[in-house]
């Protein structure tokens, strides 16, 4: 009975990387910006996280390193596409390879390894012990998750109600308008970018910090997930996150079931159903035309 | 016709090779320079490792063959305004459709039906795998990346599964296939003994050939590209526009399922998981570089599979990631420099500012479809 009682911290600390990452891509393509290389911004992020923790022997500094690393990312393709003009499919798939081969090449330099970096210290704020309460207490006291709740729950205001998130959102629906009432598209976009840089490198933080070390390749797709999360969502941040907590949910409930019969069938479904559902959802329409109308668009230097 | 054709005319100039070879070739140094190695050195060796030796050539021809179908078929789907990022998904299902076929057939089945009769069912489940995007795009108005992402993924999950459940192989990896289905080594030249390269890649520098020439010369080539053109003009003309949306959809997927023929029939003689994993993402990258001309293509194809072979060659030095990183940056500096030339080249005429990139083309007028897609318009 404990096992099932125990899925809700293990979903809560599961949902996290989707979550960022989701609320991330919600940032990047509401101001208009395709994002497709959200797996390399929770791969750098979670290489660089822990490189600076070993290094420095901080967390803190560790999970400061993490974010920098998602803002660099996420900067580098706002540059990428709205200055220099490259395609924003292009960009985030090369994106995708340079940061699952950098990191590979970085743990072979740094730490001779193929695989894995050095294990690293977690936060470990809590109480002890294996009963539910503890976990949940672990799970919810744990700084990067906290950190992640916050930019999370503060990004539908931020979005909805504030200057930045007005601009930001203008230039999304329509850069063409938007520059003709002076706001700068390029710049706005590139700020837009940042945000979800930070955000989604959160999500690298806690993978990595979770793990205790970084292994190659530890997005593992979760990147594609969240971006599945944003459409489902009708490109919301607040949506996208509950989706999020959704897939969290079936894979603990996945976990679980492993632990109990090992079945690779439902394995398999539960891990199909983010992206079959995508598709069912987006070929009924619902919500199509909830996509920013000018996701993709460039305004003319001229 | 003028933004595309002067897109495509503008491929290679000397700024950008230029600027592109001297960038890796920096960083390149640096990452030598990181692992306390001797740029020159590594250099020698990655010659050594590919154009230095015929067995070095073969192994370039046999690393570009899947890049070069990929390649090909992220082409065909661009010409049509679609893009096809699915082509990692469709190469892996047709990769596996097709060494299962091939290991059923039995010993005495000749090649000339046996191997037809494995690139049809290559072709067939990576053309409809395609085709779940291309009707998803054409019917429903779903756009076909994020339909290709997801297909991808359900891809990677599907694959262990079928292997372990459908195929009952304990292994991931398929039964051995009937020599009948098996592609011919080039090992007859004399100098490519040895090495991997095999019948696979002139198969596709030929395919590059008639495909570009079926994209110009035939009546439903010549609509796909008008389609990417401007298809709202073509739906005015009277063209089919979603029907050839999804033809070249499929066709894409097939040709992209053709790399099949450099991995399993012409190499391993066995699905195993992983096998050909990347060169539909590579695919983009040579299709990016290669799009003026069939040669450019080949070409791009050559250099990507250079990089890989070259990684192996250095890899006792300086890991093999380091040409994998080389990959990425070539990638982002090639699509990048196209906008600082075509600029260059804009200024002294001063007459107007720098079209947007001929790539771009398909994607600005996509999420406005979403809404009101033109073939719903009668």
């Amino acid at each position: 009975m404990s096992s099932w009682l125990s899925m809700l911290p293990e979903t809560l600390r599961i949902s996290v990387p989707y979550a960022c990452a989701a609320v991330a891509g919600v940032w990047a393509e509401r101001s208009g910006v395709i994002h497709i290389g959200l797996e390399a911004v929770l791969l750098t992020s979670s290489f660089s996280s822990v490189a600076a923790a070993v290094a420095s022997g901080s967390l803190l500094v560790g999970m400061l390193a993490g974010v920098l690393a998602g803002v660099v990312v996420s900067v580098g393709h706002a540059l990428l596409v709205e200055r220099a003009r490259v395609d924003a499919v292009v960009s985030g798939v090369a994106l995708n390879l340079l940061a699952y081969a950098a990191t590979r090449l970085a743990l072979r330099g740094l730490y001779d390894s193929a695989s894995n970096s050095p294990s690293i210290a977690g936060f470990e704020l809590g109480p002890k012990g294996g009963d539910v309460g503890a976990m949940l207490a672990r799970v919810l006291l744990d700084p990067v998750t906290l950190a992640a709740a916050l930019v999370i729950a503060a990004s539908p205001w931020l979005l909805a109600r504030t200057r930045l998130g007005l601009r930001l959102r203008a230039c999304g629906e329509s850069p063409e308008a938007a520059r003709s009432l002076g706001i700068d598209v390029v710049r706005t976009r590139v700020l837009a970018l940042a945000i979800s840089g930070a955000v989604g490198a959160l999500g690298g933080v806690h993978l990595a910090f979770d793990q205790h070390r970084f292994e190659s390749g530890m997005s593992a797709g979760r990147g594609f997930i969240a971006l599945a999360a944003v459409v489902l969502s009708g490109w919301r941040a607040g949506r996208a996150a509950l989706a999020c907590l959704v897939f969290g949910a079936l894979e603990a409930l996945q976990i679980a079931l492993q632990d109990v019969s090992g079945t690779s069938k439902a394995t398999t479904l539960v891990q199909l159903l983010p992206y079959v559902a995508t598709l069912v959802v987006l070929a009924l329409g619902i919500g199509r035309a909830a996509a920013p109308r000018g996701l993709g668009q460039r305004v003319d230097d001229g | 016709m003028s933004t595309s054709t002067a897109a495509l005319r503008t491929g290679v100039t000397w700024w950008r090779v230029l600027f592109v070879t001297s960038a890796a070739l920096l960083v390149l140094a640096l990452v030598c320079f990181a692992f306390g190695q001797a740029p020159l050195v590594v250099l020698e060796r990655a010659y050594a490792g590919t154009w230095g030796t015929p067995y070095g050539i073969g192994q370039v021809m046999f690393k570009a063959t899947p890049l070069l179908f990929c390649g090909l078929a992220f082409h065909v789907a661009f010409r049509a305004g679609l893009f096809n990022i699915g082509a990692e998904g469709q190469l892996a299902l047709a990769s596996l459709a097709a060494a299962w076929v091939a290991s059923k057939l039995p010993a005495s089945v000749p090649a000339v039906l046996a191997l037809p009769a494995t690139l049809a069912v290559a072709m067939l489940v990576g053309g409809g795998y395609a085709a779940i995007a291309g009707v998803l795009r054409a019917r429903f108005g779903v756009h076909e990346i994020i339909a290709g992402i997801m297909l991808n993924r359900s891809a990677d999950v599907l694959l262990p599964w079928v292997l372990a459940a459908g195929l009952g192989a304990d292994s991931m990896r398929s039964a051995d296939i009937a020599p009948g289905a098996r592609l011919p080594r080039l090992d007859f030249i004399p100098g490519l003994h040895g090495s991997a390269a095999s019948l696979a890649f002139p198969l596709a520098v030929l395919s590059a050939f008639g495909l570009y020439f079926w994209l110009d010369r035939t009546r439903p080539g010549r609509e796909m590209r008008w389609i990417g053109l401007g298809p709202d003009a073509c739906l005015a003309q009277g063209v089919e526009v979603p029907r050839r949306r999804i033809e070249a959809m499929c066709l894409s997927g097939a040709i992209a399922a053709l790399g099949v023929t450099g991995t399993v029939l012409g190499y391993k003689g066995y699905y195993e998981l992983g096998l050909g994993s990347g060169a539909g993402f590579s695919g983009i990258a040579v299709a990016m570089l290669g799009r003026a001309h069939p040669v450019a293509l080949v070409g791009a194809a050559l250099l990507f599979g250079t990089l890989a072979q070259a990684g192996l060659a250095v890899n006792a030095a300086v890991p093999k990631e380091a040409m994998a990183v080389l990959e990425a940056l070539v990638i982002l500096l090639v699509a990048g420099s196209a906008h600082g030339d075509r600029a260059r080249r804009a200024r002294p005429d001063g007459a107007r500012p720098p079209a947007p990139d001929a790539p771009a083309e398909p994607l600005p007028d996509a999420p406005a479809e979403r809404g009101r897609s033109p073939e719903a318009t009668p």
